[in-house]
């Protein structure tokens, strides 16, 4: 038996091989926090567009903030508001408060206020918004549709709506310049005096006043539209980033330890096998392997992923059937030199079956090397699967890292400098490529002394 | 066993491999490619009896003209032979016989750029383009990757010999095309150096083509030479390790020849038949990887018109595709086969 202790040691000793260790084990606690803590619809919902649209579009990392001068406002979802029930004799009002701290250089890129109301009769939804500077704005005032009994209505105002425009052009005495060019936005966050951004704590409420019934907002939030959003921004389907390259890891190293494991394991016994049984049976198999060595892996690997279907458990059955190839050969030659060492002579006069003495004594002396194999062949399945879902042949219900790049591509994100949609998902590639390229080197240098030095 | 039979069995072999991935490839899209040409079939039959007024005035009812139409049909894929299934082993054996004769077929969507739905014309048009794309790319990487390795091979721990190895490790995690969207954000988008698409807007047949093609390889080639060569250093400096550690050097050592001459002139020349060999294999593995560097750089050539295909369904290219690919890839094994065989005789005691 090889002495397990010894590659231990070995690789202690190692400082690459301890960095890859150390990298693996981030990017694995990783995968187990994103299991634990980010709920999992969100990666059933990665490709469905209508679960994203309370995202901005496009919007940057929140840290670019840090480096810049000016700071571009950070997009704020706000669904806890204060309520304010007004009861009166026959009038019945709610009220919500959203609150936010403006404190950017820019314009936000837009509001929207989304709510369920439940009511009866044909109440007045009002919306105003009061600014730092204690100037109140009207901004909407409309009925709802009438209901004959109590019912859930839901609806969206957006910052482009015409009647929140014609609101503000009827206030534009509170302004000391003109305002008829600008925006409901612009004209919502400007300077009263010169235009410029105000900022300061916005109030923004709206009210929903029935006559005779109650009346309440089941549901209500009102979104700010930013250009910073987050740790590593959002695309333009207005995808968080962050969740697709979180999901993306456990999908990656399972990718890639499966078809290495898998592939590695069947080379070794196929060319252990041929090399020990020799002859007739050593020819034929080595033909096979000539056979399958000679394919051309990525056509058909794309054929087979347009033909047959995109499953990823398809995928990583056949790229292990491309993987095997190259280490069986190796084996094979190993397992050559095995058997004519004296302790596989004496488990076959002891008459030892074969598939006792392939498993019991001469796989063992292979195994260093194929632990160092494992490691090297991580990286090349997971940038191959990465170019397959790169090319848009990936399973559309899993993220991945290649697809956020396919998906990249197709919007044009490189010409258009989208820098924060190409950067992470290639970064996450290339760090977990080198976590198991650094524990497979260090592996070999134990495996084969001779590249010491 | 003697190195004719040695080649023979080679050859005999390489050409099993490709028999048997046209046969499989023809048995995966054989289904699609029935119906998509049964339908092409009937389009045609369509088209030409609107056009032919005479032959649409001498119909009674409009029941007439179905029938004619279906009569039509129906023997044009007796005709094709479309009318037994695409297993039938009649008509794989046809069908392998002709892409064997290169004779593939019209493509159902794609055209080349003078117009032809000729698959044959197509993969012609763009096979020259990847040709010079990727051997440009191979030479360079090979000429910077044995000068670089050769050196730090002779320097084992040295500082150059540090950074070709971590330079090799690093520079090989990252995927070609990912790299290949940086430096389109980095020359395209942010200093407007070269352009973000790499086919040039001008016709063919206009005298600045040429120019303008280069142009827009420069890009492709520094992102390929840029990932490829730190890989080929590493391979050539391990080579070194090993030949420099042989006796004959220290011989030469003692004899006082310099480090310059032991170098490049024996130890370079004694790794020669490995570096030849992954030379010819890697010639032909750039051709396979060129699939998705060409999608990314829009590079007019095999690997995007393979992409294009695959996006349409377009089954004659993406099987004639396959099959150019595939032919160069064996011929390239074989090559390398031969190369070795011929370089280093211990190949012909196996």
């Amino acid at each position: 038996m090889t002495d397990y202790t010894e590659i231990r040691a070995g690789f202690v000793k190692s400082k690459i091989g301890l960095v890859g260790a150390g990298i693996l084990l981030c990017l694995i606690l990783v995968s187990a926090l994103t299991a634990v803590f980010v709920p999992i619809e969100t990666y059933k919902q990665w490709n469905n567009p209508a679960s994203w649209t309370a995202f901005p579009k496009s919007a940057l990392p929140s840290w670019v903030n840090f480096f810049s001068e000016k700071k571009m406002p950070e997009h704020q979802i706000i669904d806890t508001p204060r309520t304010i029930l007004q009861e009166g004799s026959s009038v019945f009002v709610t009220v919500q408060k959203f609150e936010t701290d403006y404190a950017y250089d820019y314009f936000p890129n837009d509001f929207l206020f989304q709510y369920t109301a439940e009511y009866e009769g044909s109440p007045l939804l009002q919306v105003s918004v009061l600014r730092p500077d204690g100037i109140d704005l009207q901004l909407v005032s409309s009925s709802l549709p009438h209901s004959s009994h109590l019912a859930a209505y839901s609806d969206k105002i957006f910052s482009t709506n015409d009647s929140i425009r014609k609101n503000l052009v009827l206030q534009s005495s509170k302004f000391s310049y003109p305002i008829d060019g600008m925006t409901a936005k612009e004209i919502i966050f400007s300077n009263s005096a010169k235009g410029d951004v105000l900022k300061g704590r916005y109030v923004f409420s709206v009210g929903l006043a029935g006559v005779d019934s109650k009346n309440a907002f089941s549901e209500s939030r009102f979104i700010l539209g930013g250009k910073v959003f987050g740790l590593v921004g959002t695309d333009e389907l207005r995808r968080d980033l962050s969740i697709g390259l979180l999901w993306g890891t456990p999908v990656a190293l399972f990718i890639g330890v499966v078809v290495a494991v898998g592939s590695v394991v069947s080379g070794l016994v196929f060319g252990v096998y041929a090399g020990y049984k020799g002859g007739r049976t050593d020819e034929s198999m080595m033909r096979l392997n000539d056979v399958v060595y000679a394919l051309p892996a990525l056509p058909f690997l794309i054929i087979l992923s347009v033909t047959t279907s995109n499953s990823i458990f398809l995928m990583i059955g056949f790229l292990m059937i491309f993987g095997w190839v190259g280490i069986a050969k190796v084996s094979r030659s190993m397992a050559l030199q095995i058997k004519t060492r004296q302790f596989v002579d004496a488990a076959k006069t002891m008459g030892q079956k074969d598939s006792k003495i392939i498993f019991r004594h001469i796989i063992p002396q292979i195994m260093p090397y194929a632990l160092a194999s494992i490691a090297i062949s991580v990286p090349a399945a997971i940038t191959t699967e990465a170019g397959l879902s790169f090319l848009g042949l990936g399973d559309p219900t899993f993220p991945t890292w290649g697809q956020i790049l396919h998906d990249a591509k197709s919007h044009g994100a490189a010409a258009r400098g989208l820098w924060w949609w190409i950067m992470p998902p290639g970064i996450m590639v290339a760090l977990t490529g080198l976590a198991f390229v650094f524990i497979g080197n260090s592996l070999e240098v134990i495996a084969n002394p001779k590249l010491k030095r | 066993m003697g190195l004719k039979r040695y080649f023979a069995s080679r050859g005999i072999i390489l050409f099993g491999v490709l028999m048997a991935t046209l046969f499989l490839t023809i048995l995966l899209v054989g289904s699609n490619m029935d119906a998509i040409m049964k339908k092409g079939v009937a389009i045609q039959v369509r088209s030409e009896i609107v056009q032919n007024k005479d032959l649409v005035a001498g119909f009674q009812s409009t029941n007439e003209l179905d029938l004619y139409i279906t009569g039509q049909i129906d023997q044009r894929v007796k005709n094709l032979g479309l009318d037994t299934p695409w297993y039938s082993p009649n008509r794989i054996g046809l069908s392998m016989y002709k892409i064997m004769i290169l004779d593939f077929g019209h493509a159902t969507f794609l055209t080349s750029d003078s117009g032809s739905t000729a698959v044959g014309d197509i993969i012609l048009e763009k096979l020259p383009k990847t040709i010079l794309l990727f051997t440009t790319a191979t030479v360079i990487i090979s000429v910077i990757g044995i000068f670089v390795g050769a050196t730090s091979g002779s320097k084992t721990g040295s500082k150059i010999d540090k950074m070709t190895s971590s330079f090799a490790v690093i520079s090989s995690s990252f995927p070609v095309w990912w790299v290949g969207l940086i430096m389109i954000f980095t020359f395209a988008f942010s200093y407007n150096v070269f352009p973000a698409r790499a086919t040039p807007l001008l016709a063919p047949d206009d005298p600045g083509y040429i120019a303008a093609l280069l142009y827009h390889m420069t890009l492709p080639l520094i992102t390929i030479v840029l990932i490829g060569f730190g890989t080929w250093a590493y391979l050539v400096r391990n080579f070194m390790i090993g030949i420099l550690q042989e006796d004959y050097i220290f011989a030469k050592r003692a004899i006082g020849l310099s480090q310059r001459r032991i170098v490049y002139g024996s130890a370079l020349r004694n790794a020669a038949p490995p570096i030849v060999t992954i030379l010819a294999l890697s010639l032909s593995g750039s051709l396979g990887g060129a699939i998705i560097t060409e999608a990314v750089f829009d590079w007019p050539g095999m690997g995007r018109l393979y992409f294009e295909a695959i996006n349409v369904m377009d089954l004659p290219v993406i099987i004639g595709t396959t099959y150019v690919l595939t032919v160069f890839f064996l011929v390239s094994i074989f090559v390398s086969d031969l190369l070795y065989g011929y370089l280093d005789p211990r190949i012909r005691t196996i």
